[in-house]
């Protein structure tokens, strides 16, 4: 018998015990459904993770700093490659070769130095820092009050909490204790004037070497108070007063290191201690590491630890696939059940159907059909139905995060091929439990088959 | 209880010609049903052989009989045995299915078949809306769908009353002589046997007891 008979034959029979098979059905998609909302889940919690370590920029960045610099990061690399009195400066020469690597999104110096300031005709003093635009995405800035800088170069600054309840004249000892909302108020909009000492080379020809300091004053409007780390691991964020990258690159503030690397400075170009260069993903650290290095640099990162997260999501999925195919093998046995029903009640039938021809095969094919049918249709039932608990899940959480003061996530996402691989594992279970009654169907003799009443 | 082995047709030996119309006659028990199994490929013989033409059915396999069931054999049976979820149409049809027949061409093989039984007009019908008689029209215009050579039929007036039982046995024997269709008939009924079979075989406790022709019905078909 061809497919398309045996389907047809089968979709007859299964609407005539209709309220049977649709059970079954239902069975199956809740299987499905339980399946598809088990591992989306898992999906969307490791997605979720990942998202927010790549916000949080740890993972995506190398550290680049020159071999002449000997308190670099990892001493015994300098066994390797150029002595460090021959080694490249870290210039803007080299910034251009590293940000031209392909995995390399920017690269930009780690530029900061502490600085008086005055607020209010009052002194303080702190370290200050450059931050690219591209940090706005960075979940450090989550619930910052004001807005990002609005340009690379505008004369704005953006202030950390602590420092900025320093300027109210409120002091605290826990950040806890501070509220930026309500500290940002008084102070968005007005202005500080930064004072800060400019390197500035010499005018000797030759003699390029030569510098001399002059003391600069820098009006800036206060635009935004965000609640950063000063003693995070992120580099950038270690300051209490932040001022655009390129603002801060055209100060030419003097460096703290570069009174003890004057020596060294072979052009009039500004020299570098380290260099932030920011990769494309966490998986491209490694090689994008080598490359820097290949060009006489230091190098340093944090272990890629998405690496670890996957092998734990692997086992987390692994786990909820399990416990969401648990009620697949329940259908599935639901499945067995009513076929096996159908044999005793269209045995008759069965006889009839090889009195006129039917072969084994054409039996086996027909109840194939008809478990394969029951496992289609479970499936796109359990696959839109799991589609919906997870919505339901999305925005349940999404109501409690937002209560307990968090920004929305998605913590549920179905991906193309779960649709396509649940649909697939139904089918496939459900043809595996139609096994055993089709071919006790196919097995079936005629003549007592005939005889069933 | 014990397992005591019965044989329900036992050491027989029958030969049947082309386009005979053969009756096998006898009580209820008396084998001739298994015999007409065992004809039909519907059950294999423990030893023996049964040989339609050149071949051995007893040496085939279950696909091999399947096969011999679909083209060789047409049956039909005291209880109709239609499907009843289906139509008189989808009926007819069923063995062009597994025969794997176009679907294009089935509607027309079925239509053609129901019409030389006389139902053309019922095909959207259910067996259950059509009288006994009508039914069994339906499992003769199955039975015929394949063309096949010989037809069985196992009582097939038991569930009739006279005069539509009458109907369809004139419609076998018309198929017996205008298709030269070799007809086995199983009844209980002597006097029906003797109306339409050339040839009577007696059974009794699995065995042939009297085989004869039937001067009445040769003589009849001579003429005719």
């Amino acid at each position: 018998m061809k497919l398309y008979d045996s389907v047809e034959l089968a979709a007859r029979n299964l609407r005539e015990s209709v309220l049977r098979n649709s059970l079954t059905t239902l069975g199956i998609s809740v299987g499905v459904a339980s399946l598809v909302a088990m591992l989306s889940l898992g999906i969307g919690l490791q997605q979720l993770a990942s998202r927010r370590l790549q916000r949080a920029g740890l993972f995506d960045t190398v550290v680049v700093s020159s071999r002449r610099d000997l308190r670099s990061f990892s001493r015994e690399q300098e066994t390797e490659g150029p002595a460090p009195a021959q080694s490249p400066e870290l210039d803007e020469n080299a910034r251009a070769k590293i940000a031209a690597l392909p995995e390399v999104v920017e690269a930009y110096p780690d530029l900061r130095f502490i600085a008086e300031l005055r607020f209010e005709d009052k002194p303080h003093l702190t370290m200050i820092a450059g931050l690219p635009l591209s940090s706005k995405a960075s979940d450090g800035f989550e619930g910052m009050q004001g807005r990002f800088f609005s340009g690379d170069d505008a004369h704005e600054v953006i202030l950390q909490k602590m420092f900025a309840a320093e300027l109210l004249g409120k002091s605290a000892h826990n950040p806890d204790e501070i509220n930026v909302k309500e500290i940002a108020g008084p102070l968005i909009g007005k202005q500080l004037v930064l004072r800060y000492a400019e390197r500035e080379s010499g005018n000797g020809g030759s003699d390029s070497a030569s510098y001399s300091v002059i003391s600069r004053e820098l009006p800036l409007t206060i635009v935004g108070v965000a609640d950063l780390d000063p003693d995070s691991m992120r580099g950038n964020f270690r300051a209490r007063l932040f001022i655009p990258q390129k603002l801060i690159e055209g100060m030419h503030a003097m460096q703290a290191y570069e009174s003890r690397d004057s020596t060294h400075a072979t052009s009039n170009q500004p020299v570098y201690s380290t260099l932030v260069a920011r990769v494309s993903g966490a998986g491209k650290v490694d090689s994008a590491e080598q490359a820097i290095k290949k060009l006489g640099f230091n190098t340093f990162s944090i272990l890629d630890a998405t690496k670890s997260l996957r092998r734990f999501f692997a086992i987390l999925d692994l786990f909820l696939g399990i416990f969401g195919s648990l009620a697949l093998t329940v259908a599935s046995i639901g499945i067995i059940n009513t076929l096996v029903m159908a044999i005793l009640e269209r045995r008759r039938e069965i006889g009839i159907m090889k009195a006129v021809g039917a072969s084994d095969a054409d039996v086996r094919g027909l109840f194939f059909a008809e478990a394969g049918a029951m496992g289609v249709l479970g499936g796109v039932f359990g696959v839109l139905m799991g589609w919906i608990i997870g919505r339901a899940i999305n925005f349940g959480t999404n109501i409690y995060l937002v209560r307990q003061g968090f920004s929305r996530e998605d913590i549920w996402t179905v991906p193309l091929w779960l649709i396509g691989a649940a649909l697939g594992f139904s089918f496939v279970i459900s043809l595996l439990s139609g096994l055993y009654p089709a071919s006790r169907a196919a097995k079936l003799d005629p003549v007592q088959a005939l005889r069933y009443e | 209880m014990g397992s005591a082995t019965i044989r329900a047709v036992d050491g027989i030996t029958l030969a049947v010609e082309p386009g005979e119309f053969i009756a096998l006659l006898g009580a209820s028990g008396s084998g001739k049903s298994s015999l007409l199994n065992l004809i039909a490929g519907l059950d294999s013989p423990t030893s023996g052989s049964i040989v339609v033409g050149e071949r051995n059915l007893a040496a085939f396999s279950r696909g091999e009989l399947a096969q011999y069931r679909r083209y060789a054999v047409g049956m039909v049976f005291q209880s109709f045995n239609l499907i009843p979820s289906m139509t008189v149409l989808e009926n007819v049809e069923l063995p062009l299915r597994f025969a794997e027949v176009e679907r294009s061409k089935r509607g027309a093989m079925a239509k053609d078949a129901l019409e030389r039984v006389g139902l053309a007009g019922r095909i959207q019908h259910r067996p259950i809306e059509l009288s006994g008689g009508e039914q069994q029209r339906v499992a003769l215009a199955r039975a015929l769908i394949n063309q096949p050579s010989i037809l069985l039929a196992d009582e097939p007036t038991g569930n009739l009353d006279s005069r539509t039982g009458t109907e369809v046995m004139e419609l076998i024997r018309r198929l017996n002589e205008s298709l030269q269709m070799t007809v086995v008939l199983v009844t209980h009924e002597r006097d029906l046997a003797e109306k339409y079979a050339e040839r009577l075989v007696s059974m009794g406790d699995g065995k042939v007891i009297g085989d004869q022709s039937n001067p009445a019905r040769t003589l009849a078909r001579g003429e005719s």
